[in-house]
């Protein structure tokens, strides 16, 4: 298990225990935290689960993730990263996720 | 009818595109009753996974699209095991489990179900389309040596790929010429037949099935696939007769407009079970897939509740993972649009000089690029697309 927290645009923070295992996105979705709609169940075809996430123990994201974001619906930042390939594990207790704003 | 005068809306099929409809009623703001009622018995899940993740490993905590939770918080009366027998549109109510349920509007969200062909034998042939036949198959995987797979569409493909790297000898029995015609151009097709190959799996083009026993298959030339169990994906049908038997016309599909709106102005359809115009062409297609499945969702919500008048036009797109290619499809073609390979391995699909559809294999990129080009709202050309892949 690792604790992470999910930060709303609004400031609104939400820390749930994170089963080892399975991607951030799939936490967020378990925990019914808001702004992660996930529509294409983690195949990284949506980019509807994407997040900020400024921690260096996720990795950087991969050629194809990079490509999904350039088309996320939010303002793409450095940070930015598809949560469906971060996979939670105990090294990531702690982690810090930042939601973006809704879109429209 | 205006969104203050709609007090309960009833949702038919609780699959990927009647949950997305419950969600997004509730994100664009519907303070009324949402009734959303599917005759399986598990919380409303994901597809894509049965022929993929989870045929690999088993685990069916991946698959819900939000746990029971959600729908207690957003106010979602799901109803799961329910089957509506029947809609009565005069007085505006379903039957389901013998009780009626009034609406003031309908969404028809009832999916497809697998083709059984009257063949000889069929009766020894597994599925998969839901959970429940996941699990069989799962379960005759583990015992088996060998697996036939009738029809070389996605899923009996996604399946074989699975089934290979499983260690079981594999074959694929194909009646047209190539593997996923209705859906990829002639190169694409044989791209992943050589993949397929490689993999060792046994393509039969071009042959179809004549008779199934426990023991094989038979195929129309006479030859014979000897196999421990079968798997019948040879195509869907639409779950139609709830709206036929109300007397809404059925087109392949049930029939709706540029609205994902039946004749009924108190009935909407979509997804798997809906034939919606293509904005392009104008001819009715209907699509299987997560993307029609939700964005149709996400449309008919905001006409409800907002008043949204634009007509349905989102970009269809599809993916399909086979062993370690992921196939994705931008676009909609016909199936007479022809087809132009570019240097990269990009697979154009033309309308004179329209691009239709681009196919591309593990390239998020140009696959990105193409989506969202074709979502400008004007057709793209052919003479714009080399400025995409860059
Ligand atoms: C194995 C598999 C792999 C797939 N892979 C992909 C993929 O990689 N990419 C992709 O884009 N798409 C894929 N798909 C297709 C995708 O899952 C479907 O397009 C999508 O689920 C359609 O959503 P839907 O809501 O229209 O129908 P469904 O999700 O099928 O939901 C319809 C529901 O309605 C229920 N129902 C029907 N009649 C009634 C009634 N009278 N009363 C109550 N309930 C009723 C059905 O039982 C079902 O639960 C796959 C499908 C399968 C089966
Ligand atoms: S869930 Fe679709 S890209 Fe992550």
């Amino acid at each position: 298990m690792a604790k992470i927290t999910f930060v709303q645009p609004d400031g609104r923070r939400q820390t749930v225990e994170a089963e080892t295992g399975k991607s951030v996105m799939q936490v967020a979705l378990a925990h019914g935290i808001d702004g992660i709609l996930a529509e294409c169940g983690g195949a990284m075809m949506c980019a509807t689960c994407h997040c900020y996430v400024d921690d260096d123990r996720t990795g950087t994201a991969s050629e194809g993730e990079e490509d999904m974001l350039d088309c996320a619906e939010a303002e793409v930042r450095p940070t930015s990263r598809l949560t469906c390939q971060i996979k939670v594990s105990e090294a990531l207790d702690g982690l810090v996720v930042h939601l973006p704003e809704a879109d429209e | 009818m205006a969104a203050t005068e709609l007090k309960r809306i009833v949702i038919i099929g609780a699959g990927q595109g009647g949950f997305q409809a419950a969600a997004s009623l509730r994100q664009e703001g519907f303070a009324g009753e949402i009734v959303l009622i599917g005759d399986e018995p598990e919380l409303p899940y994901q597809r894509p996974p049965l022929s993929k993740t989870y045929m690999k490993t088993g685990d069916a905590t991946i698959l819900p699209l939000r746990p029971e939770s959600f729908y207690d918080a957003q106010g979602i009366t799901l109803r799961m095991g329910s089957r509506v027998e029947a809609i009565d549109r005069a007085v505006q109510r379903v039957m389901v489990d013998d009780e009626p349920v009034a609406y003031d509007h309908l969404i028809l969200a009832t999916g497809t179900r697998n083709l059984r062909p009257p063949l000889p034998g069929i009766e020894h042939c597994l599925d998969l389309r839901s959970l429940s036949d996941a699990k069989a198959l799962r379960a005759a995987l583990s015992g088996a040596s060998s697996v036939g797979v009738i029809g070389g569409g996605f899923i009996g493909l996604e399946f074989a790929a699975v089934a290979r790297a499983a260690g079981l000898e594999v074959s694929v029995a194909e009646a047209a010429p190539r593997l996923m015609a209705r859906a990829v151009s002639a190169q694409m097709s044989e791209r992943f037949a050589e993949k397929h190959r490689a993999l060792g799996t046994m393509l039969r083009l071009a042959d179809p099935v004549a008779e199934i026993s426990a023991k094989g298959l038979t195929l129309a030339s006479g030859k014979s696939i000897a196999c421990d169990f079968a798997l019948l994906s040879a195509g869907v049908v639409p779950n139609t007769e709830l709206a036929a038997e109300a007397g809404l016309s059925i087109e392949n599909g049930i029939k709706v407009d540029t609205q994902l709106l039946t004749e009924d102005p108190a009935i909407s359809a979509l997804g798997d079970c809906a034939s919606f115009p293509d904005p392009f062409s104008g001819r009715l297609v209907r699509l299987e897939s997560v993307q029609a499945a939700t964005d149709h969702a996400r449309h008919i919500a905001k006409r409800l509740i907002k008043g949204a008048q634009a007509p349905y036009r989102a970009v269809p797109w599809f993916w399909s993972d086979q062993a370690d290619w992921k196939l994705q499809i931008a676009g909609l073609a016909a199936p007479e649009d022809r087809a132009e390979e570019l240097p990269d391995g990009t697979m154009l699909r033309l309308d004179g000089e329209r691009v239709t559809a681009v196919e591309t294999v593990n390239n998020a990129k140009v696959h990105m690029r193409s989506r969202k080009a074709m979502g400008q709202g004007t057709p793209l050309m052919l003479e714009d697309f080399a400025a995409l892949a860059g």
